[in-house]
């Protein structure tokens, strides 16, 4: 298969404008005469759903949520980046474009970065438009704060709720079309299948997860709008619901996967605390502008921090990172930490993190300052650690939070699949091989409220007069078929062990061969048990209760049973990719200090895979990448 | 409706429900659309319970002329008779109050009976384990049985000192013989404090919750109207509570 | 430590309900409520019976999916929070814990403790957003907000959803949620033109499914 990302040509800054003129349009009441599905209420879906609707699409969109603002978005803390520059501290589009693809190792389209750099600025108007309440200084004028990876001050947000705010901004657009009735809402609906006829996506199989009931939907084009993957690792930051199911079945069904070991591990997040810890908390990276991070210098030192003295104390990312400090990108941040961690210097009860310490800060701002920008942060840490940051140094550890790989799609963000989209974390995105803080919101909200509507357009146009695959075609009933076998299954199994030990053992073997450090004897030996482990969870998985009822263990052990595959994928992507570069770092690939080691000659490709079966190795597609407006360099915060 | 799984909504089962889904045009006077909403209602429970609360509390301060003997409360009563006397014939403007209140009470008892069923449909089944209430206090959760309380007492009232078929020895127009003769029956006079205490109840929740049904909450104000309501009702219980037991005590006989 | 809980078990929205009684053992302080109440599903799950249903997802106490009664408040006894944010270090060993869903006639129960929240949805549906057209913006700094007004929005806008406030008033009335998605909109200049007409749609849809407020002041 040939991949065509059909980057525009011309001169970078012009590519997006001569593409959206050259691109086919739908006129205005041809638009009605369209059905278009969306799986997913998140900041891209929910934005997408109000964009198309108000342009009058018919649009149906699938959440598997009680409520479409419930979508993982929501949980977003930090804020939002967009190159307005009204700091006037030197930002630009064509900077922010630049960090964006120097924060990402150089493993992202410079097209697709630089259109989403100017797209940012149009995204904080939109916003602001509906209400969404950014901070704002006593002027009256927004107001910014700085990001990992970034010197200058570009970041927009909502105390420590900015993907709140936004989604409900998203949310509430998309509700006024449902009230206009161009956009049909199905709740605590999960979308199983896909359906392709004639190598074209056609619609979907869904099944209602109050009845049980499984039904089809036939539209012109499906977007799917689904999220990301971490939480192949069990402990992750994201919701207990985020699943890849949607973008995986898509991915059987013949959607290429890009960089599937693309995955960010985010530096500060709460440590474990026991065996039964069911998610892993995030503390926003902006605490990183005024906490600094250590850990005693001595190994094994076990005193409590206020009796370590200062000159006992090493601020590691200080001290090797000096013009960044510790506002290094996270691949960085993480990594250093787990070194520490591993040279035994971890704190806490299980020496199992490192100190995030805002005493400083503190002294310097005053406490009321500290409460005013991070008050909600340092209450959820209280209420979750029961220690009170404002006294005692936060504890810190790297945890998985965003997965950078997802499906592959051209620069209209279609996958390979004519007609499927893929939109926000669920396609393997304009972030590389590592996503800078404060850009996954802005790219959702690109791609649902200003590519994708006009990119779809371009498909739809030829379209137009046919009507959407009738739902009795046999393509749909296989699909169905496909579905109940599937839940029969699970719920015949009868084994012994719960979803939850399946998934809890499977994040392991990924955390420990395929997370923050990688090497090929680790790499190798998650392929071997990996397998096995998925070979005895579909023989002796234990689901209770029946299809008809909520039943949401059935719901899990589907979404963990392809977690399974993707984890193999990602473990295969991983193995191959010898190199480091990003949130990929490979031990055999890192300079003498330890850093990591990219290797532009071989590896300055997308790596797309194919899928050929379970068990079987994923096929390799590769979309070189051509860097004409940054200049490849080894990435240095000192 | 462009959504899945419609929530069935309860409340549209009410046949007084506002026929005037918004955006259509309306068919009946703002006024009756109005009262047809929750809101509404709350509005007129608050307009009528401040009227009804003017009335309760000139009613006590007037009479507190008991306690300056017969002749000065008696001449009272005939005042009230010769309110606005030629302008009205006599007892007018007293007739003119009587169905003021009596207007205020009826709307008020509905508009309170109509929400009170609203709210029962909103919770058909009760929780089944133990509340436990935080801010709810004992006043604002008993509103409707003080309320019930109060209104039987009026019946009672009106039938025992105006009209006086439920006072043995009731003279027209002695006012202050009829109220000691009746307070010399002690079940009564319990049954007096009793109800002004219940009324009490009803208004120290009433007088600072009618500032929020009419939308009249700022921070600052907050605090004030609990002071309000606290001394409003304070002042109305030791008042009326008090005439009964001056009575019993022989004070004024 | 050990506890001992009685959780409402209902099978459907028109089945009959009624409290069952479990043993949870070896909890820990550092266990989120929600924590404690997977390790009784798991140990029920080894024992053959079907776990205890109650919606969640974040877990963070922000995507507004939690809550159920907990010994007759909503969201238990912390407050201000969501019930993924209690944790049990508020417990003590041989706690009796009554666990119920919430009940009102605008949230139908859908199985164990999981209620439908979708009337919710029905009120910002009515009216709760500003009708503005993607793309057409004008700057963003066009508009000055004062600082103060902004943060009072932001104050307003920080509902969850959770529906703890009709949970949690006597009269099932959602007045809090209403009001504040009625307070965000309409204390910014961009929600001033439909301000009137927004709270007239929203209120009145509100009252097709919840109860009036009397102002007992339980939701806040
Ligand atoms: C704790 C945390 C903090 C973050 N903070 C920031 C930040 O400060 N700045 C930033 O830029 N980014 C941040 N991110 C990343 C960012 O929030 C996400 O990448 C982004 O919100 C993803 O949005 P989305 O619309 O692509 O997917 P989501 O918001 O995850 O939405 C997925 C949607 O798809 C639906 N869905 C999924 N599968 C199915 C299916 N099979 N059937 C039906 N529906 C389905 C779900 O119901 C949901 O509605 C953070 C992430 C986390 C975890
Ligand atoms: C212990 C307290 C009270 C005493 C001693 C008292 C006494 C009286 C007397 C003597 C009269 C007859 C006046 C006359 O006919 O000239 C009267 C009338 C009346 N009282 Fe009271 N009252 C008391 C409390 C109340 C309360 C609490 C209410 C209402 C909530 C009330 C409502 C009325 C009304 C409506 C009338 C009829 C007035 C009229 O239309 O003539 N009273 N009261
Ligand atoms: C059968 C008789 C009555 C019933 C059932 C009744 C019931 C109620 C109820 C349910 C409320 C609403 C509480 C709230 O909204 O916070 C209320 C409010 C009030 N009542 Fe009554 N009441 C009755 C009689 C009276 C009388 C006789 C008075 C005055 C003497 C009175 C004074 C008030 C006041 C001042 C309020 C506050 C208005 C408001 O909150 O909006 N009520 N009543
Ligand atoms: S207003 Fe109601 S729904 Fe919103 S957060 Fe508070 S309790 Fe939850
Ligand atoms: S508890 Fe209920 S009565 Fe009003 S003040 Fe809150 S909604
Ligand atoms: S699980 Fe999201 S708020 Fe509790």
């Amino acid at each position: 298969m040939l991949l065509d990302s059909k980057i525009p040509s011309g001169p970078i800054e012009e590519r997006w404008d001569n593409h959206r003129f050259s691109m086919k349009l739908v006129n205005p009441n041809n638009k009605r005469k369209f059905e278009i599905i969306i799986i997913g209420t998140g900041l891209a879906g929910a934005s997408a759903a109000a964009t198309l609707g108000e342009l009058g699409y018919n649009v149906k969109v699938f959440t598997f949520h009680d409520s479409p603002r419930r979508a993982h978005s929501i949980a977003a803390q930090g804020g939002i980046n967009a190159a307005k520059n009204y700091r006037g501290d030197g930002d630009s589009v064509h900077r922010l474009f630049y960090d964006t693809v120097k924060g990402g190792d150089y493993r992202s389209r410079e097209a697709n970065v630089y259109r989403l750099a100017q797209e940012s600025v149009n995204i904080i108007d939109q916003c602001v438009a509906q209400g969404v309440p950014f901070a704002r200084e006593y002027g009256g004028l927004l107001d910014n704060r700085s990001f990992g990876g970034a010197q200058v001050s570009r970041t927009f947000y909502a105390r420590g709720q900015t993907g709140q705010q936004l989604l409900l901004g998203a949310y509430q657009q998309m509700m006024r079309q449902v009230e206009a009735g161009s956009v049909k809402l199905y709740r605590r609906t999960e979308m199983l299948e896909v359906v392709i006829v004639d190598g074209r996506a056609v619609g979907v199989v869904v099944r209602d997860l109050i009845t049980g009931e499984i039904s089809r939907h036939s539209a012109h084009a499906v977007v799917l709008a689904t999220g990301g993957y971490s939480n192949a690792f069990y402990l992750s930051t994201n919701a207990k619901a985020s699943n890849a199911t949607a973008i995986w079945r898509a991915h059987r069904k013949g959607a290429l996967f890009g960089n599937p070991c693309f995955t960010q591990i985010h530096p500060t997040c709460i440590p474990p605390s026991d065996e039964h810890q069911s998610k892993l908390t995030l503390m926003s990276e902006s605490l990183r502008n005024d906490g600094r991070i250590w850990v005693p210098k001595e190994p094994g030192d076990s005193r409590s921090p206020d009796q370590i003295p200062e000159e006992e104390r090493d601020y590691f990312l200080e001290r090797k990172y000096p013009a960044f400090g510790n506002l290094v990108p996270r691949d960085v941040a993480s990594r250093n930490a787990k070194t520490m961690v591993d040279q035994n210097k971890g704190v806490g009860p299980r020496e199992n993190g490192v100190y995030l310490d805002f005493a400083a800060a503190i002294g310097r701002l005053g406490e009321s300052t500290i409460r005013e920008r991070y008050g909600n942060l340092f209450d959820m840490y209280e209420r979750i650690t029961g220690e009170d940051p404002y006294r005692v140094p936060m504890r810190i550890y790297p945890a998985p939070h965003y997965t950078m790989g997802g499906l592959w799609v051209d620069y209209n963000l279609m996958t390979t699949i004519p007609g499927l989209y893929a939109i926000g974390e669920a396609n393997f995105s304009d972030h590389g091989a590592n996503r800078l803080g404060a850009s996954a919101l802005m790219q959702g909200l690109a791609d649902g409220y200003f590519v994708l509507p006009y990119t779809i357009g371009d498909y739809l146009a030829p379209l137009l007069g046919t009507q959407p695959v009738p739902i009795d075609h046999p393509e749909f009933a296989a699909a169905e078929t496909q579905v109940t076998d599937q839940v029969k299954h699970l719920l015949g199994v009868g084994g012994t062990r719960t979803v939850d030990w399946y998934h809890r053992e499977l994040g392991r073997i990924l955390w420990d061969y395929c997370g923050m450090a990688r090497n090929r004897t680790g790499l190798e030996k998650a392929l071997s048990e990996i397998p096995a482990l998925r070979e005895e969870f579909h023989s002796n998985v234990r689901v209770l209760g029946e299809n008809e009822t909520y039943n949401q263990s059935l719901e899990k052990a589907g979404r963990v049973s392809d977690f399974f595959e993707l984890a193999e994928l990602m473990c295969h992507d991983a193995l191959h990719r010898e190199e480091s570069c990003g949130g990929h770092f490979r031990e055999e690939h890192q300079t003498e200090d330890g850093e990591a080691l990219r290797d532009d000659e071989d590896y300055a490709y997308v790596a797309a895979w194919e899928f050929q079966g379970v068990g079987n190795r994923p096929r390799l597609h590769r979309e070189d990448l051509e860097f004409e407006y940054v200049k490849l360099s080894q990435r240095s915060y000192k | 409706m462009a959504i899945d799984r419609p929530v069935t909504a309860p409340q549209r089962e009410d046949a007084e429900r506002r026929d005037t889904a918004v955006g259509r045009s309306r068919r009946v006077a703002f006024a009756v659309d109005f009262y047809r909403s929750a809101v509404g209602k709350k509005y007129v429970m608050a307009i009528t319970g401040i009227i009804l609360m003017a009335y309760v509390f000139a009613h006590m301060v007037g009479n507190l002329k008991i306690y300056l003997g017969a002749e000065e409360m008696n001449h009272y009563g005939e005042f009230l008779r010769q309110l606005a006397y030629p302008i009205f014939p006599h007892s007018g403007a007293l007739w003119i109050m009587r169905l003021g209140l009596l207007a205020a009470v009826i709307l008020h008892i509905h508009a309170a009976v109509a929400l009170t069923r609203m709210n029962r449909r909103s919770r058909p089944t009760k929780y089944a384990s133990k509340r436990d209430y935080i801010a709810a206090d004992f006043a604002a959760r008993t509103m409707r049985w003080t309320g019930w309380i109060v209104f039987f007492f009026i019946l009672f009232h009106l039938a025992d000192l105006t009209i006086g078929t439920a006072n043995p020895d009731f003279q027209h127009g002695m006012p202050y013989e009829n109220t000691v003769a009746s307070f010399q029956r002690p079940l009564v006079a319990i049954f007096y404090i009793v109800a002004n205490i219940a009324l009490g109840v009803h208004l120290y929740h009433g007088a600072w919750s009618m500032f929020q049904s009419l939308g009249w909450n700022r921070r600052r104000f907050n605090a004030w109207r609990r002071y309000f309501a606290t001394a409003f009702a304070a002042i109305i219980v030791v008042g009326n509570v008090s005439f009964p037991i001056a009575v019993m005590t022989g004070i004024v006989s | 430590m050990d506890l001992t809980l009685h959780v409402w078990r209902q099978a459907g929205p028109d089945a009959e309900g009624s409290f069952e009684t479990y043993k949870a053992t070896g909890v820990t302080g550092d266990m989120s409520f929600l924590e404690m109440l997977d390790v009784v599903n798991e140990q029920l799950i080894e024992e053959g019976r079907e776990p205890i249903t109650f919606d969640h997802d974040c877990r963070e106490g922000i995507c507004g999916s939690c809550g159920f009664m907990i010994d007759g408040q909503a969201h238990g006894p912390q407050r201000g929070t969501a019930t993924c944010q209690l944790h049990m270090r508020q417990y003590r060993d041989g706690d009796e814990i009554w666990i119920e869903p919430f009940r009102a006639a605008g949230f139908p129960i859908v199985k164990d403790l999981a209620v439908n929240r979708g009337a919710f949805d029905e009120i910002i549906r009515a009216g709760g957003y500003v009708s503005q057209a993607t793309g057409s913006a004008p700057d963003a700094n066009l508009i000055p907000i004062p600082k103060p007004d902004v943060d009072l929005a932001m104050d307003a806008a920080s509902c969850i959803a959770c529906g703890a406030c009709v949970a949690a008033c006597p009269n099932g009335a959602a007045q809090l949620f209403t009001s504040a998605k009625l307070a965000h909109l309409n204390l910014l200049p961009q929600g001033q033109p439909e301000r009137y007409t927004r709270a007239e749609r929203m209120v009145e849809t509100m009252e097709d499914y919840f109860g009036s407020c009397t102002n007992m002041g339980e939701c806040e």
